[in-house]
């Protein structure tokens, strides 16, 4: 086979492209994560959710914006839920019970969203998806370019939120340390709202950027499962992390897929091999690139 | 009453070693197995048989391995459906290439090849635990399920990547009816169930609810982590491999790489979950549950003469088995066997309340 170098440099820049929209998604679990140590698993079908309900809103003829506020009201509701009867019933429990509750919070939200929405796949129309230009041998596509804005621009906008307002404060309070941020004041439960409430508005950016590639359908949910690698390369609790991981998962398993074909002409390897490569890191470096170090010998 | 150890005096130390050590326990058991045995072949139709209780003994199966792994050991993984799939493929190509091989010799080394396979992926655990170990194991599920659709060699090169059971026969007897195949998978079940209760009651149990309730301490009173761990991946992965051959060549006939999905593991998961965390008739009672709850489901909704459409009436599904995790984990952590043994220790006391 001949080797074409442009082909693993257009390779790369597909992925790195790709690996933003992964970065949104595992976002959502960082900062579930920070703030209350629960694995959310059900952050996957979220984007599902938001997705489905936003698409669904937009056939029925409603307004974009009203679409939208529409939607972000859903998630709101679906936080305060989770909160009431997951989350504060399950206080105190091991961190496995809770990552194995929100197995079950997924199942309840796939299930309960296509029982409303129905499970047909639904396309969204963000421009022309097929539009791209070239710069020499590279093409890109216009519509992964803006991702990659939006992208950039939620986190810029979730940094500032983090830092600045008192929110954020008190979130970064409550991710610290539970007790102290209670005996200081700061009303836990509804900051788990808060929380689960932002992680659901970037479920929804997720979802309509997501939306706008593949279709929105019941494979976003199955997103979830590509932002574990991503975690784990980036570190659970580190926002930057989940940026430069969901870039190197993004890269690698394009360049893998590439790789093997070319030498081995076996195809499929992109679906699997980001958890290779995060298991060989797990050997390595268990806490990831920029997570907190964890004191702890197994 | 009914129900009390009261009276039955033990003698002799084997006495005080056995596996239940109250009477009407052992009794039970043997009034369930004869029932197993001699009654549900003769009043269960071949539908019973064929698409309940054989689906119901192989999730029991693959349960006990994962409930060995994760409940007794404390080491979560979702890579259970991998480990069926290695199991059921190693079993078909050991048949298929080993002329006149025994069908029993035949899983047991396919067992013995997915132990292989779980140690190979149990090796981070020995860095990591919780759900980053749960990462861990999706890899194995994804690169098994991936290798056998890839690589034709493991199907057989079959077009379309299905693999079809060859007859089975032992002793020159053919199990091909449904009341014949049920006996065959209760007879390995029971033989594989019996041995699980009786490795989590010996040393290596406790080691691993040692390790699993705090590995440092383990660690401090001299058991060897990188052993035990591995070993609990081993054996956990041989139920796994067994119970994916049994699904493959008892129960379906044919298989194919993607009967062995992620979904399958979650279930699985679930019936642990559900059924009780380390515990074996936890197993059981959780594989139960989750196979008769789906009929229950879908019978309920008959009773609406069809008038609900067959997606909702699944989307409906999930919403209660989701509903259920939730609840059993609110509610009662350790699942039906708890519940199961706070009924026993009612009825000691019964009808006195102290």
């Amino acid at each position: 086979m001949e080797f074409d170098p442009f082909l693993y440099i257009q390779a790369l820049f597909d992925g790195l492209l790709a690996g933003i929209m992964y970065s949104l998604v595992a976002l959502g679990f960082v900062l579930i994560f920070k703030a209350s140590g629960v694995f959310n698993f059900a952050q996957g079908t979220m984007v599902l959710m938001a997705a489905l309900t936003f698409v669904s809103l937009l056939e029925m003829g409603w307004n974009i914006l009203l679409a939208g506020a529409v939607t972000i009201a859903a998630l709101v509701l679906l936080a305060l839920a989770i909160e009431r009867v997951v989350l504060r019933p399950l206080v105190n429990q091991a961190p496995i019970i809770l990552f194995m509750a929100t197995i079950g919070l997924n199942f309840v939200i796939e299930g309960g969203t296509q029982m409303v929405w129905g499970s047909d796949p639904h396309s969204l129309e963000l421009g022309d998806p097929y539009a791209s230009f070239e710069i020499g041998p590279l093409f890109f596509n216009n519509n992964e370019l803006y991702a990659a804005v939006v992208a950039a621009l939620l986190v810029a906008g979730l940094a500032i939120f983090f830092q600045k307002t008192r929110i954020g404060r008190a979130l970064r309070a409550v991710a610290d340390d539970h007790q102290a941020a209670l005996s200081v004041g700061i009303p836990l439960q509804t900051i788990w709202v808060v929380v689960w409430t932002v992680a659901g508005i970037v479920a929804f950016v997720a979802g309509v950027v997501w939306g706008g590639r593949l279709g929105v359908q019941f494979s976003l949910a199955l997103l979830a499962l590509k932002a574990l690698p991503v975690l784990i390369l980036g570190g659970f609790t580190s926002i930057p992390g989940a940026i430069v991981g969901g870039l190197i998962v993004g890269a690698s398993e394009k360049i893998a897929e590439l790789l093997a074909f070319d030498l081995f002409g076996v195809g499929g390897v992109e679906n699997f091999f980001p958890y290779l490569l995060a298991m060989v890191f797990l050997m390595f470096r268990p806490e990831g690139l920029f997570g907190d170090k964890i004191i702890e010998r197994v | 009453m009914l129900y009390r150890e009261c009276g039955q005096f033990k003698s002799t130390y084997r006495d005080d070693q056995s596996i239940f050590p109250i009477a009407q326990d052992r009794w039970a058991l043997w009034i369930a197995l004869a029932v197993a045995i001699f009654v549900v072949p003769t009043i269960g139709s071949d539908y019973w048989l064929g698409s309940i209780f054989i689906p119901f003994l192989i999730y029991a199966l693959a349960a006990l391995g994962l409930n060995l792994l994760t409940g007794y050991a404390g080491l979560l993984s979702l890579g259970t459906a991998g480990f069926m799939a290695v199991g059921a493929f190693a079993t078909y190509n050991l048949m298929i290439r080993i002329p006149d091989l025994p069908f029993l010799v035949a899983i047991i080394l396919g067992g013995l090849i997915a132990a292989a396979v779980g140690v190979l992926f149990g090796l981070p655990s020995l860095r990591i635990k919780g759900f980053y170990l749960a990462v861990a194991t999706l890899a194995a599920q994804f690169t098994i399920e991936w290798v056998l659709t890839t690589f034709g060699w493991f199907t057989n090169y079959d077009a379309s990547g299905v693999i079809s059971a060859p007859p089975i026969e032992m002793f020159g007897y053919e199990f091909k009816s449904a009341t014949s195949r049920y006996l065959l998978t209760l007879s390995i079940v029971v033989v594989l169930a019996l041995a699980a209760k009786n490795m989590v009651r010996s040393s290596i149990g406790r080691s691993w609810m040692a390790i699993r309730d705090m590995d440092v301490a383990a660690e401090v009173i001299g058991i060897r982590l990188l052993r035990t761990k591995l070993l609990a991946f081993a054996i956990s992965s041989f139920y796994c491999g067994v119970a994916g051959a049994l699904w493959a060549f008892l129960y379906l006939g044919t298989v194919e790489p993607q009967a062995f999905d992620l979904n399958r593991s979650f279930q699985i998961l679930f019936m642990i979950i559900i059924g009780g965390l380390g515990s074996i008739l936890g197993s059981f009672l959780g594989a139960a549950f989750i196979v008769l709850l789906p009929i229950l489901i879908n019978n309920a909704a008959g009773l609406f003469g069809g008038a609900i459409p067959a997606d909702v009436v699944s989307n409906f599904e999930l919403v209660v088995f989701g509903s259920l995790i939730i609840f059993f984990l609110i509610v009662e952590p350790q699942g039906l066997a708890r519940l199961w043994q706070i009924t026993k220790e009612k009825l000691r006391m019964w009808p006195f309340p102290h």
